[in-house]
């Protein structure tokens, strides 16, 4: 019956759209079902944070264990304090890890790397990150190296 | 020649605008009659579907056929220009990002107008013109129930879901290029599209547009074919105009869904 | 009989104007119940906006139009919606729906407005279609019917629900002989046999004369004249005489209206 192939036809065509959806969710987007609830919350201030957005993401040996969730202006101590939404598994970070901004390529964007510490006690929720290195300004880097070599040629005369 | 005065233009100019609104208020009072009114005549579940065969599934040829082919050729030219700076994995997240974002809703409804948009205007036009609007009338069937409310429906469902298809399809076929054609490695194009893409923020946004773009050039489209002149040659005119103003639309409206959905302010 | 039972439609000092051109003005028209009424004019002179107005596809600019007891322009969107079940219209073009065949054409205002089961549906379908002789088409598709019977089509479709007012848009237009003296014996038919009032629109003047039980003329936004086809024959109204008899010129004039042929030519511009 023609009423028959129609409705087929709707049908398939609905349900194609509805599969591309969730092709973008999971496939495109790197959406995970339930993640909202198995991450814990740490802090980490920077000097500099310089380039650093929300949803950079969190790395540790290269392997992604979180994302920045939100960066705000600590008004007393005059630094950024970036808040960091990290895996429920990686619950062991000992306090005295250390979190560098850093950049992926040249000009590629910017994200936090975490480098293990030694301490005994770990990182729990709202906990902090004391060690923390500063992102790569270039401008300073150039100014530095200017005066460094100014210096050097004073030092010669 | 007749030469026309500066105040006589004025007149002309003054009568063009008190037209322009006095369309968009007939346009507006047709659309708010056909989807809230009372319901009438026939299963209203089953007139839908039919509409959804002939404005979506009938669609779904051309925007997986332009949607392959401006994801490779996306994916072509990203490659090309991101080798430059020696970032070529990023071509994954310049696809996906474009399509997401820009092209598959906007590329979407312009195909979407040229096709089901004109097709709408071109079928309620002939009904029209051929009397069978006046006669459902009355048999004491309203048209715009039977006629106007299944088109306009299946045109809002059918927009975001072929503008999702779209997308899908494009990303595959830009995926296609980079991975198999040019050596993109496919790990790192696929967590780099994965990283950068936001769920709600880029996927959503694009479905939200694609709605929009839905609404507004089935609304023209179905409504030009209404108010058409009843004759070959106005049934002509009016799918013209569905086209152009369908078209431009969706441009102009495009850019103030960028600007309040990804500009700063 | 009360003068609302006596009138099935009734046109009060009607006036329909469409930009700033009178169509009508203050026109009186009434139709008696159960009889064939014929409403004739030259071309343009707004037969077809006249049948509108009874179905209220139009608004009058001024003046009631009482259909069955009810004035339309009174009337809500919905309410005017049921007040059309009464009524069939016959288009000019027939206006059959294309996309349906010919027996779901005229099972439509059925499956639309009752409840019936579809073997009754079906039974009746079968009535009205053999009423005008097309029992046997009935599986084919409007595209495939000839301008005659596409027009017998739609008569039976605006009979499937036994309307009490039936009007034809120019019903005779573009017919052979054939196909005419069919309808013509159909629209008679249909009126002596189930009592329904019929108006026909037209400006074939013989067949209307024929079948018509009364007649008014309009014309230049009025009524120009009334009565019995023999009564209009025999009138002494020249505007009457010149439309009844195919006078060329006379008080309707054969020229549009123009600025003076000669200045016209000589003046140059």
């Amino acid at each position: 019956m023609q009423n028959r192939t129609l409705e087929i036809g709707v049908g398939l065509f609905l349900l194609a759209g509805l599969l591309a959806l969730l092709l973008l969710a999971l496939r495109v987007s790197g959406l995970t079902v339930g993640s909202a609830n198995d991450t814990y919350k740490i802090y980490a201030h920077f000097e500099n944070i310089a380039g650093l957005t929300v949803r950079a993401k969190v790395t540790m040996a290269g392997v992604t264990i979180g994302k920045v969730t939100a960066i705000d202006l600590d008004r007393d101590s005059y630094t950024g304090r970036v808040t960091l939404s990290l895996d429920d598994s990686v619950d062991n970070l000992p306090v005295d890890s250390t979190a560098s901004i850093l950049t992926a390529g040249l000009l590629g964007e910017k994200y936090i790397g975490i480098s293990v510490g030694g301490d005994e006690e770990v990182l729990v929720d709202g906990g902090t990150i004391h060690d923390t290195q500063s992102s790569l300004v270039l401008e300073d880097l150039i100014g530095k190296f200017l005066l460094n070599s100014v210096n050097k040629d004073e030092a010669k005369q | 020649m007749r030469r026309t005065s500066t105040l006589e233009r004025i007149r002309l100019l003054g009568r063009a605008g008190i037209d322009a609104v006095a369309t968009l208020g007939r346009s507006t009072v047709f659309l708010l009659h056909a989807l809230f009114g009372r319901s009438s005549a026939g299963n209203p579940l089953q007139l839908l579907i039919k509409q959804l065969y002939s404005v979506g599934v009938m669609s779904l040829a051309i925007i997986v056929v332009s949607g392959i082919f401006i994801g490779m050729v996306l994916s072509l030219q990203g490659f090309n220009i991101l080798s430059d700076y020696g970032s070529e994995q990023a071509v994954g997240q310049m696809v996906a990002l474009t399509l997401l974002r820009e092209l598959g809703p906007v590329v979407t409804a312009l195909l979407f107008a040229g096709r089901a948009g004109s097709a709408l205007t071109a079928e309620i036009g002939n009904m029209k013109s051929t009397e069978q609007l006046s006669s459902l009338e009355m048999i004491g069937v309203d048209p715009l129930k039977y006629i106007v409310a299944p088109r306009l429906w299946a045109g809002f469902i059918s927009m975001p879901l072929l503008a999702v298809i779209f997308s899908v399809v494009g990303i595959w076929g830009g995926a296609m290029v980079a991975i198999d054609w040019l050596g993109v490695y496919e790990g790192s194009f696929w967590a780099n599209m994965q990283n950068s893409v936001s769920f709600r923020e880029d996927v959503l946004n694009g479905v939200i547009k694609s709605i929009v773009f839905g609404f507004v050039v089935t609304w023209i489209a179905v409504f030009q074919g209404y108010d058409c002149e009843p004759t070959s040659e106005g049934i002509s005119r009016a799918t013209t105009k569905t086209v152009v103003y369908a078209s431009l639309a969706v441009l102009g409206l495009d850019f103030i869904l960028t600007a309040l959905m990804f500009g700063d302010f | 009989m009360s003068a609302e039972q006596q009138y099935a439609v009734e046109l009060k000092n009607l006036s329909f104007q469409r930009g700033d051109r009178d169509i009508f003005k203050d026109i009186d028209i009434r139709i008696p119940r159960g009889k064939v009424t014929g409403i004739m004019g030259p071309s343009g002179c707004g037969k077809t906006t006249l049948l509108r107005l009874i179905g209220a596809q139009l608004r009058p600019s001024k003046g009631d139009v009482w259909v069955n007891g009810q004035n339309l322009p009174g009337l809500s969107r919905s309410e005017l919606f049921d007040m059309r079940k009464q009524m069939g219209v016959l288009f000019q073009s027939g206006a059959l729906f294309t996309d349906l065949d010919v027996f779901e054409n005229v099972a439509f205002p059925l499956r639309v407005h009752t409840q019936l089961p579809d073997e009754m549906i079906r039974d009746i379908v079968l009535m009205k279609l053999q009423a005008v002789g097309l029992r046997g088409a009935y599986e084919l598709m409007p595209d495939e019917l000839s301008g005659g019977m596409k027009r017998r089509v739609a008569l039976a479709r605006a009979i499937a629900l036994d309307p009490q007012i039936l009007m034809y848009d120019e019903p005779f237009v573009g017919q052979d002989p054939i196909a005419m003296g069919v309808l013509v014996r159909l629209i008679r038919l249909l009126s002596d046999a189930l009592g329904i009032t019929s108006i026909v629109v037209s400006h074939d003047l013989a067949e209307t004369a024929s079948i018509a039980d009364y007649i008014y003329l309009v014309g230049d936004t009025k009524v120009l004249g009334q009565g019995t086809p023999d009564e209009l024959m025999n009138s002494d109204d020249p505007r009457v005489r010149q439309f009844m008899k195919g006078i060329p010129d006379g008080p309707v004039p054969f020229h549009f209206p123009a600025a003076d042929y000669r200045d016209d030519l000589l003046g140059g511009r």
